[in-house]
């Protein structure tokens, strides 16, 4: 597997939130796509089928791991998978946030943004 | 519920078992989140979208990584792949070229308006064929017909071309003015005829080709309204035919409004027209029929002494192609078909001798989790990927032999030659995927089936592979069969070809030049001014040094089979089907002597031989025995052409409707003896001209001496005779080259199919022959052994392809020329080519057995 942050940027969008939704937390799928519907104000609404076909890529890349264990007793139903943020994956989330950011002051730059310069 | 799970079907099987569970609980969640009609109408149609678009990614990304790992195991099998490649090239390659002549000799629509609806009227023969149509029909069925929205008629012309630098003889077409806009063809430049122009005596008005405009014109377009001259008369340019148009044939340069006037419609045994028709819309051709039919009784009542030559046949236009054209346009796709199939055969060989070969790895990646699904899915993909590569090899091979091909293509057809196009790109598609799929899926399923963890052990091999090598032996014998088939394919042709280039043709064709010069008229409507002509040009010609002879004549033997006429004797009465046609040739002395054919008795046709004095003719030797059979034919007298004629001499017979058909008895007639303005059609145009030395070299002189003759006159297919007789056979050459170069191909396949069978059956076997020869086996005795099996299979995969053969032999008939399709030599050549097949196949791997060291291979386990 490659462990250079860089080769893996651009990431698509669903990637990115994944990692963003799975940033402070384990989380299974469904809580994913809520996270990611509540970051958003409810704008991106991600389908189980796309979720898990980036979720089996984002394993392969070594963005996540699976988690067996249960995060806290009772909690939760037992069969579900958590996932898990790998610190690559840590790694490959704070490249691309600063990639966007450097995209975001070249907007501004040229004006494309309100704000300061 | 249970239909989101029928939908999580649409994933790939390793994905469905890894995540549907989670899938299905995300599922309810989303559910028990939706409400109101809309909120759960949104969430079906978002899911549903979502599901199609994310399993079609997710099958994408399982063959991108099955591409990448069949790329990297073919690179390390570089043998392998490129056998695969050249032998899937060669089979598509085949298929793609043969397709592009099918589609557009046979299947494709003419490039006309509504072609389906256009069909061409013929003339019935009373022997049950038919011929051109005579004008009075042409009138009377086209005045009477209701089934047809428009019915118009054209003949074929050739016009000297004068005034447009050198001279020129053009094809051209004479027609009613209702055939181009039948057609729905509109002109690049100009318009098309008006009605009024086809009328008697309207001024002349002419049509050019697109390549004639721009060859003799220069593009330009101020060409309208321009005057040229064709054979002495004016014509005014009216408009400029597109680039791509061709009709009746690809080699009309120009069209004229065709004139009937009324003497023209007094004679029904007069056919010279051909008729084109549209139907109307919702007649069928079966109704067209009847009602001409009805139409040609009517006729027959009432032109009793026409009734045999009133009859109509109705055929679509597209089917006007000969049957020897068809047949052997069917012949090609079925040749190719049968190279493809033998090339599948092969590759399917291969590839399962090459999963047997991987059954470790395969077991490996079983063990590792991969389903049989996944094993199959992958070498699935190692094919379709190898069947590509095969594609676009093919489809390049296809295009560098399409040039050979298009010299298959009736030259009478108004089609453009075939191409390339996106049409016969996506057959080549279809045939790849096929070809894959067939090659592929086969060997993969018998791979998978049964992989499991004994496989991982190398000594589990002999038992588990003894159905499949019964599979491979079923292959090898049906390529054997189906090469087999080609084989007696192309033996019938070669026998035909060479039984008809030993046939005589009645001349020495050897050192003769021919060439045209077409005389205008009314220039030369007298005898005197023509033989004026002649003899200024022969007098000179045999005194170029190196001309031996030299004469003029009508038509040239095999140039031109028409010029028929009926003859009769007098003093007899000749019954309705006593043959009496006869070819009449009009000719200047020195015509037999120039081309080397024989004067049996008498004497040749005089100078002496004038207008005023008695008429005489020459005959051929068949013309003698049919009529006066053992008889002295000279002094004897006949009628044909308005004149009793006496016979002087009896000369050898030509063939002059070529080597391929029957001609009739030949008469040669003085040419002085032709009445003044008669007959012009007949007037002597063709020279010949024999030579001691390259007759070639002679066409400078010759070409001065004509233009000093008649600086107007053009000088038109100047050919070799030989040219001229070999043409004969030119298409069957062609024909033998593409579907020997099949057979080849076939041969060579199915003996690297035996190759493969026998040298995996070797070194399967290393042990057991190993034992053998531990036991006192000869290195002889094993040969013997391996050979035995290969000339088994060789034996089996014969009778079975003799008997393919004898069924595509008589489908072959009308091309054979006679040979039979069990021609005895044709089938025993066959034959021994298939048993050299096998031995050459065996050889390698035989030797390899004999060689077998036991102590090694013993040790190895």
């Amino acid at each position: 597997m490659n462990d250079d942050p860089q080769a893996l940027l651009p990431l698509p969008p669903v990637t990115f939130h994944i990692l963003v939704a799975l940033a402070d937390t384990d989380r299974h799928g469904y809580a994913i796509i809520q996270d990611i519907a509540a970051r958003t104000d409810g704008a991106l609404k991600i389908q189980a089928g796309t979720l898990y076909r980036s979720i089996q890529r984002m394993l392969e890349q070594g963005l996540l791991v699976e988690k067996r264990t249960r995060p806290q007793i009772g909690e939760d139903d037992q069969r579900r998978r958590y996932y898990r943020i790998t610190p690559f994956g840590r790694a490959v989330a704070q490249a691309e946030a600063r990639r966007l950011a450097q995209m975001v002051k070249l907007a501004r730059a040229c004006g494309f943004v309100p704000g300061k310069a | 519920m249970r239909f989101y799970r029928a939908l999580l079907r649409l994933y790939p099987a390793p994905f469905r078992v890894e995540y549907a569970d989670e899938m299905m609980r995300v599922f309810e969640q989303r559910r028990r989140d939706a409400h109101g009609f809309t909120g759960v109408l949104g969430m079906w149609l978002a899911l549903l979208a979502d599901t199609i678009v994310s399993a079609a990614q997710t099958h994408w990304d399982i063959s991108r990584q099955d591409v990448a790992y069949a790329l990297r195991t073919l690179r390390r099998a570089p043998g392998f792949t490129v056998t695969v490649l050249l032998v899937a090239a060669l089979g598509i390659g085949a298929n793609t070229a043969a397709f592009s002549l099918t589609d557009h000799v046979l299947i494709r629509p003419l490039p006309f308006y509504q072609a389906d609806r256009l069909v061409s009227v013929w003339q019935a023969h009373a022997s049950g064929g038919y011929n051109e149509a005579s004008p009075p029909n042409y009138r009377d069925w086209k005045a009477s017909a209701t089934s047809f929205d428009a019915f118009a008629t054209y003949t074929k012309v050739s016009s000297n071309l004068v005034g447009q630098g050198e001279p020129e003889r053009l094809e051209g077409v004479s027609a009613t003015a209702d055939l181009l806009p039948m057609l729905g063809v509109q002109p690049a430049l100009g318009r098309t005829f008006t009605p009024e122009e086809d009328r008697d005596g309207a001024p002349g008005t002419v049509l050019l080709s697109y390549g004639l405009w721009q060859a003799a014109f220069g593009g330009d377009r101020a060409v309208l309204g321009r005057t040229v001259t064709l054979d002495d008369e004016p014509y005014t340019v009216i408009g400029v035919m597109p680039r791509d148009f061709a009709f009746p044939t690809r080699d009309v340069e120009f069209w004229r409004p065709m004139r009937f006037s009324n003497d023209f419609f007094d004679d029904r045994s007069n056919t010279y027209l051909y008729n084109v028709a549209r139907l109307r819309r919702g007649a069928s051709i079966e109704q067209a029929r009847a009602e001409l039919a009805v139409i040609s009784q009517r006729l027959a009542h009432e032109y009793p002494k026409d009734r045999a030559l009133t009859g109509a046949v109705v055929r679509h236009l597209r089917d006007d192609i000969s049957e020897r054209s068809r047949v052997l346009v069917l012949a090609l796709t079925g040749a190719a078909a049968c190279v493809l199939l033998i090339a599948c055969l092969n590759l399917a060989n291969l590839l399962l001798a090459r999963a047997l070969v991987r059954r470790k790895e395969l077991a490996l990646r079983t063990a590792l989790g991969a389903g049989p699904e996944r094993l199959v899915r992958l070498l699935v993909t190692e094919s379709v990927l190898l069947a590509a590569g095969g594609g676009v090899l093919g489809v390049g091979l296809a295009v560098v032999a399409l040039p050979l091909l298009t010299r298959l293509v009736p030259p009478f057809m108004p089609i453009a030659l075939p191409t390339i196009d996106l049409r016969v790109l996506g057959v080549a598609a279809l045939v790849t995927l096929l070809s894959a799929l067939a090659f592929g899926v086969f060997p993969a399923l018998r791979a998978c089936r049964n992989v499991d963890a004994v496989s991982l052990h190398e000594g589990a091999r002999a038992g588990a592979s003894a159905t499949r090598s019964r599979l491979r032996k079923v292959l090898v014998v049906a390529e054997v069969s189906a090469s087999l088939v080609l084989l007696v394919a192309s033996g019938l042709l070669l026998r035909a070809l060479l039984r008809l280039q030993s046939r005589d043709p009645g001349f020495s064709p050897a050192q003769v030049l021919t060439l045209r010069t077409s005389l205008p008229f009314p220039r030369y409507d007298n005898v005197q001014d023509r033989a004026r002509f002649y003899e200024h040009v022969l007098a000179q010609t045999r005194a170029l040094p190196g001309v031996t002879k030299a004469a003029y004549i009508s038509f040239l033997p095999m140039a031109f089979g028409g010029g028929i006429w009926q003859v009769a004797i007098p003093g007899r009465t000749h019954p309705d089907n006593e043959r009496r046609s006869v070819s009449l040739r009009y000719t200047t002395p020195d015509f037999f002597a120039t081309l080397g054919i024989p004067l049996r008795a008498g004497r040749d046709v005089s100078d002496a031989d004038g207008a005023d004095g008695p008429k005489v003719a020459v005959v051929s030797e068949s013309f003698a025995r049919r009529y006066w059979p053992g008889e002295e034919p000279i002094g004897k007298q006949f009628e044909v052409a308005f004149f009793l004629r006496t016979v002087v001499g009896i000369a050898g017979d030509v063939r002059v409707r070529g080597l391929e058909r029957d001609s009739e008895p030949q008469v040669y007639v003085p040419h002085r003896q032709i009445p003044d303005r008669w007959m012009l059609f007949y007037a002597p145009k063709d020279l010949v001209v024999r030579s001691s030395g390259d007759p070639v070299a002679l066409l400078p002189a010759l070409r001065n001496i004509i233009h000093t003759a008649d600086p107007q006159l053009p000088i038109a297919d100047v050919r070799r005779l030989e040219d001229i007789v070999s043409a004969q056979t030119a298409p069957r050459r062609v024909q033998l080259t593409v579907i020997g170069t099949f057979a080849t191909l076939a041969f060579l396949m199915a003996a690297i199919g035996i190759y493969g069978l026998l040298s995996f059956a070797v070194s399967h076997r290393a042990q057991e022959i190993g034992v053998r020869m531990a036991l006192g086996a000869t290195p002889g005795s094993i040969v013997g052994m391996v050979l035995r099996e290969s000339f088994v299979l060789a034996a089996v995969g014969a009778v079975l392809g003799l008997g393919l053969s004898w069924a595509a032999g008589r489908s072959l008939q009308a091309l054979l020329a006679g040979v039979a399709p069990t021609d005895a030599p044709t089938l025993a050549s066959a034959l021994a080519m298939a048993m050299l097949m096998t031995l050459l196949g065996s050889v390698v791997p035989a030797w390899r057995a004999a060689h077998v060291d036991p102590a090694r291979v013993m040790r190895a386990d």
